[in-house]
């Protein structure tokens, strides 16, 4: 039974190595762009199945977003990015959980004999996938608070010298940036790989029928933590657009 | 009886021993992790479980906004456990 934590090299691309948490994000990615080239190409206004079913998820998550972000206008202003990671992480969590993924695998030679490795693993229980997600989601609150009320004014948030508390609250709220950071990757990639951890350990201790309930609860999990990454993002997002409150 | 308590300090002291080097301390610290940062989030859910429980019976027609408030802090409750286990993870693997 083999478990680790960093994500094996399955190849190398020019000298890049290729991980296999990267041949499985690349196929969701695929997976996404054809189902969205695809359905493009056939909307109706009288829509077909495939068509009525992506309407309604993205409507219930607009209409989520919108309890969430507090009016209609800033929900769909930030829906494309944060609909996005959504359905990515949506989708490269389940994806983690079909059959054959980290299960169809190569065995290497290492320095300790024959190890085993899977040609594909779920996607977020890489870290550096994680943080990807993260560092681009807090990026982009930034730069959508820094286009949207003004250079002096965003940067007035964290580097305040009208008062001592100011200053004091400026330094707190950098930290929070980074804690932001931190939390969103982490929270995403501890549940993923305890997810796995969970799936592997008990799939070498009984394999019939036993891993039925906690395949169910991984599926649940990935939907949370997909609606809460995103949820995450919409907020951050919506809080750089308001006007500072103190 | 003289036998008896050198027999237990004998075998005191070579368990003692033998949980000392490196990988037996790494498995007992790992498991001291993730017990010890279980039992804050345990609390934490249990509290807004109940608090949610006490708000629904108050107003049972606000349960579906009470339940999708609830799931959302629960997940904020539950990363802190997460973070936890990484840390036992990577003790017991790494």
């Amino acid at each position: 039974m083999h478990i680790s934590i960093t994500p094996e090299t399955v190849g190398h691309l020019f000298s890049l190595p290729i991980t296999n948490t990267l041949l499985t994000s690349w196929a969701a990615v695929i997976l996404l762009i054809a189902t969205a080239v695809l359905l493009r190409r056939r909307l109706k206004p009288i829509p077909g199945k495939i068509q009525n079913a992506a309407e309604w998820l993205l409507e219930k998550l607009l209409d989520f977003m919108e309890t969430v972000a507090g009016d209609r206008q800033t929900a769909e202003r930030f829906f494309p990015f944060v609909a996005t990671i959504f359905i990515f992480i949506l989708l490269s969590n389940w994806l983690g959980i079909l059959p054959g993924v980290g299960s169809i695998g190569f065995f290497e030679g290492g320095p300790e004999g024959e190890v085993f490795v899977p040609l594909f693993r779920s996607a977020n229980s890489d870290l550096s996938m994680t943080l990807a997600l993260a560092l681009l989601t807090v990026a982009a609150s930034h730069v959508i608070g820094l286009l949207s009320v003004g250079f002096s004014r965003h940067l007035g948030k964290f580097i305040n010298f009208k008062s001592p508390t100011a200053f004091f609250v400026g330094v707190l709220e950098i930290i929070s940036e980074i804690s932001k950071i931190l939390s969103l990757s982490f929270r995403l990639f501890g549940n993923i790989l305890a997810g796995e951890v969970l799936l592997v350990i008990i799939a070498s201790l009984a394999p019939y029928l036993i891993p039925v309930p906690f395949l169910g609860m991984e599926l649940f999990v990935g939907l949370i933590q997909a609606l809460i990454f995103s949820v995450l993002a919409m907020v951050a997002m919506s809080a750089s657009v308001r006007a500072a409150a103190h | 009886m003289m036998a008896g308590k050198a027999l237990t300090v004998r075998f005191l002291y070579q368990f003692i021993l033998k949980k000392t080097q490196m990988e037996n301390i790494s498995a007992l610290a790992a498991a001291i992790a993730i017990g010890a940062g279980a039992i804050g989030p345990g609390i934490g859910i249990g509290l807004l479980a109940g608090k949610a429980m006490e708000a629904i019976g108050r107003n049972p027609e606000a349960a579906p906004k009470i339940q999708t408030a609830m799931i959302l802090a629960l997940a904020f409750a539950e990363a802190i456990a997460i973070y936890a286990l990484v840390i036992a993870l990577i003790i017991k693997f790494v």
